[in-house]
């Protein structure tokens, strides 16, 4: 007779493993390594919260620690690979198989393992993709997650990075898989439940806080003149003419200038409550002089920021909050919003090519992509019309009858055309394709494809693609915007004319911006300090950040 | 280092009357640029002494860009770069002619 509960039985048994280093669902650390041993079968799936900012650290210890003859070929399947035990775990051969979205700081070593053959590569997702595939071909048998707190039930407080948890613990719960859950400290009470304890198997005491990454926050006393100027045009080159109200900007120096931007030089435009009023992003301390002069209506957050959780719980009017003050963020609901609710990205990248293929993975750094390629592409099931959104379609396609065109996301990449160590952004080939052939995979790691970024913002101008009529016309479109990276300096001279005559290409003097007022004294804060001050004090930035 | 030097005729003087005007700083990706109004009002003059090497087309056309866009007549700039890009190089030497105008409005 066929047996229809397998999976739950198989559960059972390893619930039962775990159960004798338990006390109810309270697993002291000291034995997680041991429980993990129990828990674990050879090949599982798991998935080890990495998440961008929160990290299931003390678990990510133990399961580095495991004994590799009982516990092995593991399928590790996580959206963060940030700590160094993230990849301990194939070094050692505890784990053999990847699937992942980003990872940023480890992403020199993962680019050796990767070459090594330590790592068997799945694909590098971007985060909705890779939480979809939980659900359908990457179910975890088995999840670490973290938490803040824990009762004595297993319900679980996440506190403000909530983030990935509640879709971990929904993908593995639900399909009988086993969860397990590091917690700062077990209380009486939570004060909000944000994941109910029947869903959670094991809670192991960590006795200390999670590591949590300050992946957000940009010192505006970093910030240089020639970002201040890629913010201006793309102030006034895009959120002006299109009235971008709703939307999302990635990490980076460009966009916390627009950012720093907006309560003066924006305001000198007059686009108060025109622009940038609603947003899916994490708490950018860099917000913090926009909100604090009333040009931002509402903000829906990935996950959190170190530092800004006081700011948040005192101002509930913009951020998403729980009944105990504390934001609550989750990033699959917050890529779903940047994907249809947002009618802009903009964020930086470190390559992108003649066609406008861009990627950050370069020939020794594999960094993955986080939620940049669902923000920054067009969701072709959006219904719902917006003026950004049918302004951009018509520039793409102004033939087509209205009521049946598609509009079009505004996908923006910004920054200036050489980054660190001189090295150019434009590039005639991504260096991802040259990792795609070493690696012998299917798709080269392409953050944003050529047909969904919509504009190009350099110092040298603004190259809008939507209005390019075919690929010479986009490449010396991108040219033309290249500065003096070899890439711009091949440029056709006339061509570049021509499109900027269109209005395809815009130099700062077609917008009125003289190059010389991007100054530094328009950034309404030009420090940390400056920010705490903008916060009345609420904001309370990480050591690494204060110098004072 | 490496000294490069680049003459143009131009077409338009560069504005104010000031004689001499020192903006950025040699430091490591940034600059000094010395200008002095020096030449004929036809006449713009771009001697570069750089740690960086093998960059000569680059400030070739960095410079003609400069001398197309911003008027520098009569003016010759001494630059001392420690490895600029070139973006910073063109705002510095927008600031220099700028700085050149005197006192701003």
């Amino acid at each position: 007779m066929t047996a229809w509960d397998t999976a739950r039985r198989a559960r059972d048994s390893r619930w039962q493993a775990g159960a004798r280093y338990a006390q109810g669902k309270r697993v002291d650390a000291r034995d997680a390594t041991a429980l993990l041993e129990a828990v674990l079968q050879p090949g599982d799936r798991v998935c080890l919260e990495g998440d961008n900012q929160k990290q299931a650290d003390v678990l990510a210890a133990a399961l580095a620690a495991v004994d590799k003859a009982k516990v092995h070929h593991l399928h590790m399947v996580q959206s963060g690979i940030v700590l160094p035990e993230h990849l301990d775990v194939f070094e050692s051969g505890v784990a053999s198989r990847l699937d992942y979205s980003y990872s940023g700081p480890q992403s020199q070593r993962i680019a050796k393992l990767l070459f090594a053959g330590k790592i068997e590569l799945g694909a590098v997702h971007t985060y909705l993709e890779l939480f979809a595939r939980y659900f359908i071909d990457l179910t975890p048998q088995v999840a670490l997650i973290a938490a803040v707190s824990a009762d004595r039930d297993g319900n679980l407080y996440t506190g403000p990075n909530t983030e990935d948890t509640p879709t971990v613990v929904e993908a593995t719960a639900f399909k009988d898989g086993i969860v397990i859950a590091q917690v700062n400290e077990i209380v009486d009470k939570v004060p909000r439940v944000d994941i109910p304890g029947d869903r959670v198997h094991f809670v192991v005491d960590a006795g200390k806080p999670f590591y949590v990454e300050p992946l957000f926050t940009r010192d505006p006393a970093a910030i240089t003149e020639t970002q201040i100027l890629t913010a201006m045009l793309a102030i006034k080159g895009i959120y002006a003419p299109y009235g971008v109200t709703r939307l999302n900007h990635g990490i980076g120096f460009n966009t916390a200038a627009i950012e720093l931007l907006l309560p003066t030089y924006g305001e000198k435009l007059g686009l108060k409550g025109k622009v940038a009023s609603h947003w899916a992003l994490n708490p950018h301390p860099t917000l913090i002089p926009a909100i604090e002069s009333g040009w931002v209506k509402q903000i829906h957050s990935f996950g959190s920021e170190v530092g800004m959780d006081e700011y948040i719980r005192a101002r509930s009017d913009i951020y998403f909050t729980g009944a105990d003050g504390s934001l609550r963020s989750n990033r699959a609901f917050c890529q779903t919003a940047g994907l249809y609710a947002c009618d802009m990205f903009i964020g930086s990248t470190l390559q992108i090519d003649l066609q406008g293929n861009s990627s950050t993975v370069t020939t020794d750094r594999v960094a993955g992509f986080g939620g940049a390629p669902n923000m920054g592409s067009d969701a072709r099931g959006r219904r719902h019309p917006s003026e950004p959104w049918l302004k951009a379609g018509e520039e793409a396609d102004p033939d087509s009858p209205a009521a049946l065109r598609r509009g079009r996301k505004l996908v923006v990449q910004i920054g200036e055309t050489f980054g660190d160590k001189n090295v150019p952004m434009f590039v005639e080939q991504l260096d991802a394709l040259a990792l795609a052939d070493k690696l012998k995979l299917d798709l080269a790691p392409v953050m944003v494809y050529s047909d969904d970024v919509t504009h190009i913002v350099t110092e040298e101008g603004i190259a809008n693609l939507l209005l390019c009529r075919d690929r010479n016309e986009r490449e010396h479109a991108i040219r033309g915007v290249a500065g003096y990276s070899d890439v711009g300096r091949g440029r056709d001279a006339r061509m570049v004319q021509r499109l900027r005559e269109r209005g395809v290409i815009r130099r700062p003097e077609d917008l009125g911006i003289d190059p010389l007022d991007a100054d530094r004294r328009m950034l309404a804060a030009r420090s940390i300090k400056d920010l705490v001050r903008w916060s009345g004090g609420l904001y309370a930035p990480p050591s690494k950040f204060r110098n004072w | 280092m490496e000294h490069l030097n680049y003459r143009h005729i131009v077409q338009r003087r560069a504005a104010g009357t000031s004689k001499l005007a020192i903006v950025g700083v040699v430091a490591s990706g940034n600059l000094e640029v010395l200008a002095e109004r020096l030449l004929p009002d036809n006449e713009c003059e771009v001697d570069i002494n750089t740690a960086a090497e093998g960059f000569g087309e680059v400030w070739q056309a960095v410079v003609a860009d400069f001398v197309e866009r911003r008027a520098s007549g009569g003016v010759r700039l001494s630059i001392n770069d420690g490895g600029a890009r070139p973006d910073m190089v063109a705002l510095r030497l927008a600031q220099a002619v700028r700085a050149l105008e005197g006192e701003q409005a």
